[in-house]
This record gives structure tokens, C-alpha cells and sequence, in this order.
């Protein structure tokens, strides 16, 4: 696999992106992305990339090494899909709103006996 | 990767239609140390790797802005990935240790469950800006002692070297072991459980919660 964005032309980097340099919406790394759409011809061909791989979800991260880009350029192209309704995004639900940040005690029980049965 | 020792597929599994929630654990540890190893001994794929963009200032990095000029650097890291259940689902980080990556962690740990910290004790400094950090985020973590096989020291001596609070939870373990490493992850997150209900407790005024 080749490693772009290392040592990759910026302008190609902002070729990918369409000149945008910041994600409309929040990615978290772990967001699940899940394709609203079959690619169509004329599509940018990372887009299309995109949505066939989601067609069963795919947290962000997961999407970043298979398509050999850096997170930050696939959060881009992502908050451009969800803008056009390609996608859509399940984001973590940890905490259920608490103040102190720590994860819901019921969530880490589901974590445990989950972690039990491997 | 070390495919060879491997008895996965060479084609990633894919989740399940209903997979809606991801975790994050993260683990962190000096070079060597063994994270990768971690990583894969428990994930259910192979492990990836993949890469972010950061600013040398460790800025935000969901601006591009600053990839044009000599200001952004790339930081490659490892994650590996179990299905809990079938919403559930939990990817595990290897995050480099050493300082200069500390705006990494930063990335990482945001909304994360939770850290462990991995250490050899023939290089015990390697860890102690690690658990400056997670301390500073109020990253709840254990430290797992990867045993390679050193002059023996007691649990005391570690937390010694560490600083580590008496509340810090410590495990012996081997990362190359499945079996090893996954109570490694159950350390963890039955400390977050009862650091978790103990809040949950103190909150709704329950007896026997407080402490």
C-alpha cells in the first residue's frame, strides 16, 4: 500500500479534499461510517472508494488505512459525503452526557462480559 | 505486521449491519515495549496502521491549512479491533511514548475508555511522561508489566520508580498471549467499572459509595 500524504504533493492532498481545509462535521477516529448511496459514474474516485467500503459500517480510522490517507483528509471527504447524504455517521456514545467523563457503568458492563467471551 | 504468525484472513472481516458504537482503548508504552504485539494478540483483524497529520505545535487537526508548509509533520500508529456484541465494537491504539508524540495521545485519548500502560522494567523512564500525561487528562489507566524475562522486581519497587498512586491498578502480563492480554483489558475496565458506579453512587447519595 502506498503511503500518501507522507511525501505526497500538498496540492494533491487539497486536489482530494476539493480545496477544503477543514471537516464540516466531527469524526471522532471510531465513528461508524455507513453508505446512504451505491457509487455513481462521474464520482470523485476516493468517494466512490468510500462508499463501497462502507457498505457494512467502517469506523473512520479503518477507512484512513485502507485508502492509504492520513485521518485528517478522510474526515474531510467524509463531512463532504454526509453534507451530500451519501453517508451517514454513528458516533460513540460513552458517557450518556456525564459530567465527570467517565464512561456510563452500564456501557463498560456490556464492555466486560463482551472482553469475558473472547 | 507480522503476517505469518497469523491465523487470520488476509481479508479483513467486516462488521455487522447493526455495529453502532465505538470504543477506544488505548495503549501506550515505549518504543519496543511490545504494544503492537498487544494490539494483535487480542484484535479480531489484523492490525492496521494508519496516520494523522499534525501541526509541530500539536495543533488541532482538522485544519489543513498548515500541511502546505513546514509546520505539519505525520505520526503513524497501529489499532487492532474486537467485536464486543453486535452494536459494540472496540479498536484498541498503539500510541508511540516518547514525548515528542504527546499531541497524538492528546488526539487519542479524547473520549477514549480508558489507557493501559505498558512497561518493561529494564526501562521503567520510558514510561513516566506517558503517565504525566494520562494523569494530566484524567485518563483512568493500569500499568501492564510485559515480562521479558528481567531481574524480578516487586510490584512496590515498580510503583516506586512510577510514582504510581495506590488507586493505579498494576498486572503482570505477556503481549504475546491472547489470553494474557485480554485480562490485561479486563484489569482495565473493571477499574473504570468501579470508578464509574463509585461516582454513579456518590452522585445518587448511596451508602458504602464513598472513598
Amino acid at each position: 500500500m502506498s503511503r500518501r500524504g507522507r511525501d505526497e504533493d500538498p496540492d494533491r492532498l487539497y486536489t482530494l479534499t476539493r480545496g477544503r481545509s477543514r471537516a464540516s462535521a466531527t469524526f471522532d477516529l471510531v465513528t461508524l461510517v455507513v453508505s446512504e448511496s451505491e457509487p455513481v459514474p462521474g464520482m470523485q474516485s476516493e468517494h466512490r472508494r468510500i462508499l463501497r467500503l462502507c457498505r457494512y459500517p467502517t469506523a473512520v480510522v479503518e477507512l484512513a488505512a485502507d485508502l492509504g490517507l492520513p485521518v485528517t483528509i478522510v474526515r474531510i471527504m467524509l463531512s463532504d459525503l454526509l453534507d451530500q447524504g451519501l453517508i451517514s455517521a454513528r458516533h460513540p456514545r460513552t458517557s450518556a452526557g456525564r459530567a465527570d467523563g467517565l464512561p456510563d457503568s452500564q456501557l463498560l458492563e456490556q464492555v466486560l462480559v463482551g472482553l469475558r467471551n473472547l | 505486521m507480522d503476517s505469518a504468525t497469523s491465523d487470520r484472513p488476509a481479508v479483513r472481516s467486516h462488521l455487522g449491519s447493526q455495529a453502532s458504537n465505538g470504543l477506544k482503548i488505548v495503549i501506550v508504552g515505549g518504543f519496543g515495549v511490545g504494544k503492537t504485539t498487544m494490539v494483535r494478540s487480542v484484535s479480531d483483524i489484523r492490525p492496521l496502521n494508519t496516520e494523522e497529520i499534525m501541526t509541530r505545535a500539536g495543533q488541532e487537526v482538522d485544519d489543513l491549512t498548515g500541511v502546505t508548509g513546514k509546520t505539519s509533520t505525520t505520526v503513524a500508529f497501529d489499532f487492532g479491533r474486537i467485536s464486543l456484541n453486535e452494536k459494540t465494537v472496540l479498536y484498541l491504539f498503539g500510541a508511540p511514548g516518547q514525548e515528542r508524540f504527546w499531541f497524538l495521545w492528546d488526539r487519542l485519548f479524547s473520549g477514549t475508555l480508558g489507557a493501559v500502560v505498558l512497561v518493561d522494567t529494564r526501562r521503567l523512564q520510558d514510561s513516566w511522561y506517558a503517565i504525566d500525561r494520562l494523569e494530566h487528562h484524567g485518563t483512568p489507566f493500569v500499568v501492564a508489566r510485559n515480562d521479558f524475562g528481567g531481574p524480578a522486581h516487586t510490584h512496590e519497587q515498580i510503583r516506586d520508580a512510577l510514582d504510581l498512586p495506590a488507586d493505579v491498578p498494576m498486572i503482570d502480563c505477556d503481549a504475546r498471549s491472547r489470553a494474557s492480554s485480554k485480562s490485561v483489558l479486563i484489569e482495565l475496565v473493571t477499574h473504570l467499572y468501579r470508578l464509574s458506579t463509585a461516582r454513579e453512587g456518590a452522585r445518587a447519595g448511596a451508602p458504602g459509595a464513598v472513598g
